[in-house]
C-alpha cells in the first residue's frame, strides 16, 4: 500500500519516561497500542510539538525546529481523543464549512449540524467533528489518538474508510487504539509501547 | 480653607460601629470576629504609622526618601498580587510580573500627571507624588491581580480548547485570545464600573475627603476627575502588560501551552 519514501522520521524522541525511534512512510498507517498510561498520547503530542521533548523529528528530511511550530502542526496534525472547542456552534470551528460538509456527511452527520451548539454534542459527534476539523487541513501526517473510541460500529467503519482514503492518497497516519482488531484492519505495521519502549508486533 | 479637626478620641464613638459588627458576628456565629478584630487593629496601626511617615516625608521633600517610599509601596502591591493568585506562576514570577507591571504603569502615569498637570515644585514633591501614586497603585494592583487570576484559571479550565487550536496550527496569540480577552475585561471592569457609578451611586473617598477638608466641591471634582483618568490609564496599562506578560510566560517560542509553569492551587 505504502511507498518506501520516508515521510516522518523520529529518532530518540524522549518525553518523560518514553524513548522511541521509528520511521513512517508516505501512504502508511501504523498503530500504537499499549496499556493506559504507557505513553501513547505522550508520543503523539511530542511529535506534534505540543510538549517539550528531546530527540529529532523530521518531515521529508526537514527538521521540526527548522519551521515555525504552527506551520509544523498544520502538516503534522494531532487529533485528541476528546477534542477541545472554543466557540458556541459547530460552524464557528471551521474556517470553511463548505469544504468540511462532504466529510461531515460521510461520517453520518447532517448539514444542519453546522448550527448545533457544542454543549449539546454527544461524545461521538464531538469525535467525528474533531476528526473532520483536522482532515480539512490536508496535513501530511495525522496523529490520531483513539479517534473512534466513542463511535458505534457504523460510524467507526465510516471513519476508518475516510482515513484509509487519505492514506491511499499519501498521508501518513499514526493511530493510537486499544482495539486489536481495528489495529489489524487499518495498519500496515503495528507497534506496542511497554516500559517506555516501542516494539513492532510481528505476526 | 477651614476644616473640622478630629482628635483620636473623636474616633472612639465611630469605632463602636465595628464593635457592633463583631457582636453580630458572635451572635450569628459568623466566626468573623477574630478577623475583624485583627483587620481593625492593623488598619489603625498602619494608618497611624503612615500619618507619621507622611509627615516626615512631606517635611523632608527629599527625592531619595520619596523614591524609597514609592518602591516600598510597589513591593507591598506586588506581594498582594502574588498572594491573591489562586494558581501563582512558579518561581516567584507572579511577584516579579506584578512588581514590574505595577511599577511601570503607576510610575509612568504618576510622573505624567506630576510633569504635565500638577507641576508641583519640586516635581517629585511627596505631598502630591505619594498620595497620587497610592491611589493609582491600589487600583492598578487590583486590575493586575484580577487579570492574572482570570488568565491562569481560564487557561487551566480551557486547556483542551487552547491546545485544540494550537494542534490545528493556530499561533499562541490566536489560541489564547479568548482567555486573554476575558482576563483583560476582568482586570478593567472594576475601574469601568467605578467610573460609571461615580457621582450617582458613590461619592469617591478622595473627593469627599477634600470637601470635608474645606475644598470647594467644584475644585474637588476636578481633582477627582484627574485622579480617575490617571487610575483608568494606570490600570489599563498595568493590566495589559501583566496579562500579555502572563500569556508569554505560560507559552513558549514553539507555541506550546506551558501550564507546568503554574504552581499548585492555593
Amino acid at each position: 500500500m505504502h511507498c518506501d519514501h520516508v515521510l516522518l522520521e523520529v529518532r530518540s524522541l524522549v518525553r518523560l519516561n518514553v524513548n522511541v525511534s521509528f520511521e513512517l512512510h508516505r501512504g502508511e498507517c501504523i498503530t500504537l497500542q499499549g496499556a493506559s498510561g504507557s505513553g501513547k498520547t505522550l508520543i503523539l503530542r511530542a511529535i506534534a510539538d505540543l510538549d517539550p521533548s528531546d530527540g529529532t523529528v523530521t518531515l521529508d528530511g526537514a527538521m521540526r525546529e527548522s519551521m515555525p511550530a504552527p506551520v509544523w502542526r498544520r502538516q503534522v496534525t494531532f487529533v485528541a481523543a476528546e477534542p477541545g472547542w472554543w466557540a458556541d456552534t459547530v460552524r464557528q470551528h471551521f474556517a470553511a464549512w463548505d469544504e468540511a460538509l462532504p466529510l461531515v456527511k460521510e461520517l453520518g452527520l447532517p448539514s444542519s449540524s453546522a448550527e448545533w451548539n457544542i454543549q449539546r454534542l454527544s461524545t461521538g459527534e464531538r469525535q467525528r467533528l474533531g476528526l473532520v476539523r483536522a482532515l480539512v487541513l490536508g496535513s501530511r501526517v495525522l496523529l490520531l489518538d483513539e479517534p473512534t473510541s466513542g463511535l458505534d460500529a457504523d460510524a467507526t467503519a465510516a471513519a476508518e474508510a475516510m482515513i484509509a482514503k487519505r492514506v491511499k492518497a499519501g498521508t501518513g497516519v499514526i493511530w493510537v487504539t486499544h482495539d486489536a482488531d481495528q489495529a489489524r484492519r487499518v495498519a500496515s505495521r503495528r507497534f506496542t509501547i511497554k516500559n517506555g519502549r516501542m516494539t513492532e508486533e510481528r505476526t | 480653607m477651614t476644616y473640622i479637626r478630629l482628635d483620636y478620641s473623636d474616633l472612639l464613638l465611630p469605632a463602636l460601629l465595628v464593635v457592633m459588627i463583631g457582636i453580630c458576628s458572635i451572635a450569628l456565629q459568623l466566626r468573623l470576629e477574630r478577623q475583624l478584630a485583627i483587620a481593625t487593629v492593623r488598619m489603625v496601626a498602619q494608618l497611624a504609622l503612615v500619618g507619621y511617615v507622611l509627615t516626615f516625608l512631606f517635611a523632608a521633600v527629599s527625592p531619595l526618601w520619596t523614591a524609597l517610599a514609592a518602591i516600598l509601596m510597589v513591593l507591598f502591591a506586588s506581594q498582594e498580587i502574588g498572594v491573591r493568585q489562586k494558581r501563582p506562576l512558579r518561581g516567584g514570577w507572579s511577584y516579579v510580573l506584578g512588581a514590574a507591571c505595577t511599577l511601570m504603569a503607576s510610575a509612568t502615569v504618576t510622573t505624567f500627571a506630576l510633569l504635565t498637570q500638577l507641576r508641583p515644585d519640586p516635581w517629585y514633591n511627596p505631598r502630591y507624588a505619594l498620595p497620587l501614586l497610592g491611589m493609582i497603585l491600589g487600583n492598578t494592583m487590583t486590575g493586575i491581580s484580577l487579570g492574572l487570576d482570570v488568565l491562569t484559571n481560564g487557561l487551566v479550565r480551557d486547556r483542551a480548547a487552547v491546545e485544540a487550536r494550537l494542534a490545528l496550527g493556530d499561533s499562541r496569540y490566536h489560541a489564547l485570545l479568548p482567555v486573554t480577552r476575558d482576563a483583560l475585561r476582568s482586570g478593567l471592569m472594576p475601574t469601568v464600573n467605578a467610573m460609571a457609578a461615580m457621582g450617582l451611586v458613590s461619592l469617591p473617598g478622595m473627593m469627599t475627603g477634600q470637601i470635608l477638608a474645606g475644598v470647594e466641591p467644584v475644585d474637588a471634582v476636578k481633582y477627582q476627575l484627574l485622579v480617575m483618568f490617571l487610575i483608568a490609564g494606570g490600570t489599563g496599562l498595568g493590566t495589559l502588560v501583566a496579562v500579555v506578560g502572563g500569556t508569554y510566560r505560560l507559552t513558549d517560542r514553539r507555541h506550546r501551552l506551558r501550564l507546568d509553569r503554574l504552581g499548585p492551587e492555593t
